[in-house]
């Protein structure tokens, strides 16, 4: 696989901190730059609160299409 | 409980969709506004003390119990006002706003505001211009007769010229504003200029002097903020609409007093979620450093809860040389709040978007989920007492009034998944 990979154009998938991409364009690097952030900024504390909303909202839905 | 909060958003979103600001009146904030007394300050932001208010907001006060004439020096009205016989309360409980500092104090003269069906008001004081104001903390003689004028010609002269005017709708008007460059926050050129077209006639109408009619239309004139006071309590009015709609996640309101920023949202009634006031980053008057700058300030970020200001900055390029920035970072502004509100204005479009409704209804989910602050541009004020104002620029509000209210929002309504 890396033998494949070396030699060959690289295309870059950027994701998250945009400066990544800008210096890979200016070596004329192919390059997506994707702005992509991890779910409430990493903080699990916050993800886990998002995630009990997320559970009541499915109950409530199924709840809701049961009637 | 079976509540659908992506419905109750949709309702919230629909009430502030319909509500209809009209300009109704002027009066006297003690006869007019809700729960007011005399010995009772009214203050931009969430609740504060005395002993917590920054340089700006406390030179205000001190300058409004002069011009109450509950004190009769700078440093008489500073000992009363850390004493219980002076009573404060955030305007924002007493269906008001205030610019800045945003004190209101009983004999002031205020905007009143209806729904156009009737029903519900807003208030909020008439703006003084820029500079050395009370709103930026200053309290000089300068400051107090400039008050006492706006007190004794200006708001006679505008409160019976309204009468005579025809309807002036605050949401259309912001509408056409936002097409002729404006943003209603930090540029309110064109909504000035469209308010003096439709009262001018009228102020000229009226039987006051002749010279106070001059007066009156050259201070509107000379003052590109003057709708500033107006596009605030019509968002207010239009918010209000969404409060308090069970189980939805709809931001109602977000203030500053100089110390807190605080947030409120429409399923969690009438409770206050603050954190710091933050620095505002931007373009200073010359002589002045961001040492200077006081943290972040005023009840003016109720334009951005109502998709306008830093959510609408597409539409105002120019501001960018007020606030600072480019004119791709206000295109990017815009851009970047659709990701955090559920709706579209249909009222206020922008017009380099292929006139694309402002991102309406702040979603605390989303804020929370993508990390992703509200955008506001805003004045600073110098943090010391008795200065007024620095400069302007762009601001966030701290994250933590956001997470606070996700907690008491899964505490209220879902604490048991």
């Amino acid at each position: 696989m890396l033998k494949d990979f070396f030699g060959k154009k690289v295309k870059v998938i950027n994701l998250g901190i945009a400066s990544f991409a800008e210096d890979l364009r200016k070596q004329g690097v192919e390059t997506i730059h994707t702005d992509w952030r991890p779910p409430a900024g990493g903080n699990k504390k916050i993800q886990a609160l998002l995630d009990k909303v997320a559970s009541w909202q499915s109950k409530v839905k199924s709840a809701k299409g049961a009637r | 409980m079976l509540i659908d909060i992506q419905q109750a958003n949709a309702n919230a979103i629909a009430a502030i969709q319909a509500s209809q600001p009209v300009l109704k009146g002027i009066g006297t904030a003690l006869e007019v506004v809700p729960g007011m007394k005399k010995n009772l300050i009214l203050h931009a932001g969430p609740p504060i003390t005395w002993e917590r208010m920054s340089g700006p907001l406390r030179g205000a006060v001190m300058g409004a119990l002069i011009y109450e004439g509950l004190a009769n020096t700078p440093e008489e009205a500073e000992k009363l006002a850390a004493t219980d016989k002076i009573e404060y309360s955030p305007w924002h409980e007493h269906d008001g706003v205030g610019p800045m500092a945003g004190v209101g104090t009983a004999s002031m003269p205020v905007w009143i505001l209806e729904e156009q069906k009737g029903g519900r008001k807003t208030f909020c004081t008439l703006n003084e211009g820029l500079g050395k104001v009370l709103r930026y903390g200053a309290y000089s003689e300068e400051v107090i007769t400039r008050l006492k004028w706006m007190e004794t010609v200006l708001a006679p002269v505008l409160k019976a010229a309204i009468p005579l005017a025809p309807e002036i709708n605050l949401k259309n008007m912001i509408a056409q504003a936002l097409q002729m460059g404006d943003e209603v926050h930090n540029r309110n050129k064109a909504a000035t200029s469209l308010l003096i077209r439709e009262l001018a006639p009228a102020i000229v109408k009226t039987s006051f002097p002749e010279a106070d009619k001059a007066r009156v239309l050259e201070f509107m004139h000379s003052n590109d903020h003057f709708f500033l006071n107006l596009s605030m309590p019509a968002a207010k009015m239009m918010l209000q609409a969404a409060e308090w709609i069970e189980g939805s996640t709809i931001v109602t309101t977000m203030c500053r007093n100089g110390t807190d920023f605080g947030i409120r949202v429409a399923g969690l009634k009438e409770r206050w979620f603050t954190g710091q006031a933050q620095i505002v980053k931007g373009l200073l008057f010359p002589g002045f450093s961001e040492e200077d700058c006081n943290p972040d300030i005023g009840d003016s970020a109720i334009t951005e809860t109502c998709g306008l200001g830093g959510f609408s900055m597409a539409a105002a390029p120019a501001i960018v040389k007020f606030v600072g920035g480019t004119v791709n970072d206000a295109m990017n502004f815009t851009r970047k709040m659709y990701e955090i509100t559920d709706g579209e204005s249909q009222a206020f479009q922008i017009p380099n978007m292929e006139f694309r409704g402002s991102p309406l209804g702040i979603n605390l989910l989303k804020v929370c989920e993508k990390n992703l602050l509200p955008q506001i541009n805003t004045g600073i004020a110098h943090k010391k007492a008795g200065v007024g104002q620095v400069g302007a620029g762009l601001v966030n509000p701290p994250l933590k009034c956001f997470e606070d209210a996700l907690e008491a929002y899964v505490e209220k309504y879902c604490k048991d998944e």
